[in-house]
């Protein structure tokens, strides 16, 4: 293998710059000045940080079933250029991950592209319908080694079944991710239900619908002594309940998505569907209190909910358009921007929260690590001053609409490696 | 004005001058024989209507022919809608074919606001005929000559507005056009039946906008009542416990017509649920301004087209 030297870059932003040796994908040695032997490619990082590799625990890759929107391939590019180096891969595909052969074609892909660890989500409940368990043990079992389940797109909303899958996954050594929304409180929603959607006429998705679980949830992780994950947080109530849930000792995590931290149902009122996703976009408080939430602790992670959607099931009507939006490459600006730019976390924490409790979550051993000898070189490398304005159409997903379209983010990603592999550089994913 | 896709932010200087034109077009066709205007000739207006709606399309269709426009209407049951055409491709389809002006009415809140995003290359224009749960605003224009009619003015009036006001875009219209034509608006509803937070909403500068849950106290202060229809689905979805209990509080009925001020009109959008939201007796009675209203909405909607597709002439 390659011997890979990054030079310049200062880890975490913290210090000066050190120069990172990386052989064999192992990190082998850092110093104020490492010399280059022949034939080492040298990677000038002056003026970057250097961070691990991120990790997103939520990612719609659409294959198998809606490779019209994104393939396991794209969505590894988008990936790698967002500075990721582990990825998980969410269920609701068609067919549903709810089988070893799914999880394991979906994880076997992931491999063959080469640019990001793919790891499949299972789904908990057979065909994502809330009935009964999927095969979990198998799944865990399985070449892909599925370490989470979610019926995400949908809540596991009958508490027996939630009890169930929570209470089985204990002796799995994995975890249920739930999307938090109760079922008969959200029928025909399509909007934060607040004055916004009210005024304009959009059945409401209220913050009690995701509450209410989440609460639900909490206590019954706590029954079992299980743990649990909640998926996109996007009310100020839900943090409250997680600290709550949290300072009695239940083992819960949750993550927040990027457009949760940055936008809010005032979008709406011009009936763009790029603006429609599920969770819905909330008030500007509940944002500040998401990011404030993010910054203490109290949620863990920054998820994307990366979700490609047609252009047809997106520029139409807005009931008629489906939820969701793309998310890995604009993910590290939008926390930059609302997070390390305020003030509310250093690059240690833009570490904690994009990559380091991420891989905790889910249980990742070689992702995550700290940046020192003897870790793998996963790392990803940020140009704290690059400023860059979103394109749909030059992202890599398939799917090419995005709520962020001309808007102008700080930031840049400006090269990842997975193992001691550069997958991206400058803008070009390595393939 | 391009477009009218609701109330909400329309002006006030705009709304009166679409209502004096009304009144004025009203005047013209008094009495005549033949009751066609040459203004519009060589002008085509589609109207989309993917609800069904008798009164409403036929309304804007005889607006549109006593205005000498070419109208063509396109529903969605007889059309490409049916085979599962987007509502984009519909529309960029008629405005090739050389429409001046599209009318919509959908089931999607917002559908008129996104048809005029399509259809701003071509430089057609968009009257929203009622979009989902969100606006009305032809009917609110109605309502509103119908209330100068009766009351002289709206300005300072207080005018209740009662029952779904949660799934009304007729109730939204109004509160945002009356507000801003100067009125105090009403809304007189169960919890269940009123939009999130609209005691706060923020409306026409010139006008106020309280709520109430209990329609006696309020009827010897209005000076004009505008009952909603309450649909069968909202009966069933659990918005409140019976028929017979709506009707009861909220109908209204002969003995609460009593407790109006003489002078107040009773009006109702159509179609009337008799029996339920309103009595038949008050239905019938001289107090009821319910054909005024379908009267004044061909008048109203010949003015709305007149400012939209002979607006630049105006000016000039």
């Amino acid at each position: 293998m390659t011997t890979l030297l990054i030079r310049g870059a200062t880890p975490y932003g913290e210090g000066g710059p050190v120069d990172v040796l990386v052989r064999d994908g192992v990190i082998r040695e850092i110093a104020d000045r490492v010399d280059a032997d022949a034939g080492t490619e040298v990677l000038d990082a002056g003026g970057l940080v250097a961070l691990p590799g991120f990790v997103d625990l939520h990612t719609h890759l659409r294959e198998p079933g809606r490779e019209d929107t994104e393939t396991i391939e794209t969505g590894s590019r988008a990936a790698a250029l967002g500075g990721y180096t582990a990825v998980f891969a969410m269920a609701n595909t068609d067919p549903v991950a709810d089988n070893a052969v799914v999880v394991e074609h979906v994880w076997r892909r992931g491999r063959e592209v080469g640019l990001v660890d793919v790891h499949p989500v299972g789904a908990v409940t057979v065909g994502l319908k809330g009935e009964r368990l999927a095969e979990l043990g198998t799944m865990a079992r399985s070449a892909a080694g599925v370490r989470i389940f979610s019926d995400d797109g949908l809540c596991v909303a009958d508490p027996l079944i939630m009890r169930r899958a929570l209470e089985y996954t204990k002796a799995l050594d994995a975890v249920i991710a739930q999307h938090a929304e109760e079922p008969r409180l959200t029928v025909g929603a399509q909007a934060h239900e607040g004055e916004q959607a009210a005024r304009l006429g959009l059945a409401g998705w209220p913050a009690v619908a995701e509450e209410s679980i989440v609460a639900r949830d909490c206590l019954l992780a706590r029954h079992v002594g299980a743990r649990l994950h909640v998926c996109h947080v996007s009310t100020e109530g839900t943090a409250e309940v997680l600290r709550w849930a949290k300072g009695r000792g239940t083992r819960v995590s949750a993550e927040v998505t990027p457009h949760h931290l940055l936008l809010d149902d005032s979008r709406l009122s011009t009936y763009d569907p790029v603006n429609k996703v599920n969770p819905p976009l909330r008030t500007a408080t509940d944002a500040a209190a998401l990011r404030a939430a993010l910054a203490d602790g109290t949620v863990d992670c920054v998820a994307t909910d990366h979700a490609p959607h047609a252009s047809q099931d997106k520029d139409c009507e807005w009931s008629a358009a489906r939820p969701g939006m793309l998310g890995l490459q604009t993910a590290l600006p939008i926390v930059v921007q609302t997070m390390v730019n305020p003030g509310l976390l250093d690059w240690r924490g833009v570490a904690r929260v994009m990559s380091e409790r991420p891989a905790e979550i889910a249980g990742l051993p070689d992702q995550g690590r700290p940046i020192a000898v003897g870790e793998p070189a996963t790392l990803t490398l940020v140009d704290p001053a690059g400023r860059w304005t979103v394109r749909g159409a030059d992202l890599a997903s398939v799917a090419a609409n995005t709520p962020y379209e001309g808007m102008e983010l700080p930031g840049a990603v400006v090269a990842t490696v997975l193992r001691g592999a550069l997958t991206a550089r400058d803008g070009k994913a390595a393939k | 004005m391009k477009h009218l896709l609701g109330t909400d932010g329309l002006d006030r200087d705009t709304a009166l001058a679409v209502l004096d034109t009304s009144d004025g077009l009203k005047r013209t066709l008094l009495g005549r024989e033949v009751r066609k205007l040459p203004t519009l000739r060589g002008r085509t207006v589609i109207t989309m209507f993917y609800e069904n709606s008798t009164r409403t399309r036929v309304s804007f269709e005889i607006a549109g022919k006593w205005m000498s426009a070419d109208v063509v209407n396109v529903s969605a049951g007889g059309s490409s809608v049916g085979k599962g055409e987007s509502l984009r491709d519909t529309a960029l389809t008629l405005a090739a074919a050389g429409a001046d002006c599209v009318i919509v009415r959908h089931p999607a809140s917002g559908a008129a606001h996104r048809l005029a995003g399509w259809l701003a290359e071509a430089g057609t224009s968009v009257v929203n005929a009622g979009d989902g749960t969100h606006e009305h605003p032809t009917q609110a224009l109605l309502d509103a000559a119908t209330l100068r009619d009766r009351l002289g003015d709206v300005e300072g009036r207080r005018i209740g507005v009662v029952g779904d006001v949660l799934h009304s875009r007729v109730a939204r219209s109004n509160v945002h056009l009356l507000t801003t034509l100067g009125a105090e608006v009403v809304l007189v509803a169960p919890p269940t039946l009123l939009p999130t937070g609209v005691a706060d909403w923020s409306v026409g500068d010139a006008g106020s906008l309280v709520v109430s849950h209990e329609l006696d106290p309020e009827l010897p202060t209005l000076d004009a009542v505008m009952v909603l229809r309450v649909q069968a689905e909202r009966m069933h979805g659990g918005f409140f416990p019976s028929a017979r209990e709506y009707a009861i509080a909220y109908g209204l009925s002969e003995n609460r017509l009593r407790l109006l001020p003489e002078h107040a009109p009773v009006l109702h959008p159509g179609p009337m649920l008799r029996g339920m939201e309103i009595s038949a007796a008050v239905a019938d009675s001289p107090r009821a301004a319910i054909t005024q209203q379908v009267t004044n909405g061909v008048h109203v909607r010949m003015a709305v087209l007149y400012h939209l597709l002979a607006g630049e002439e105006d000016g000039s």
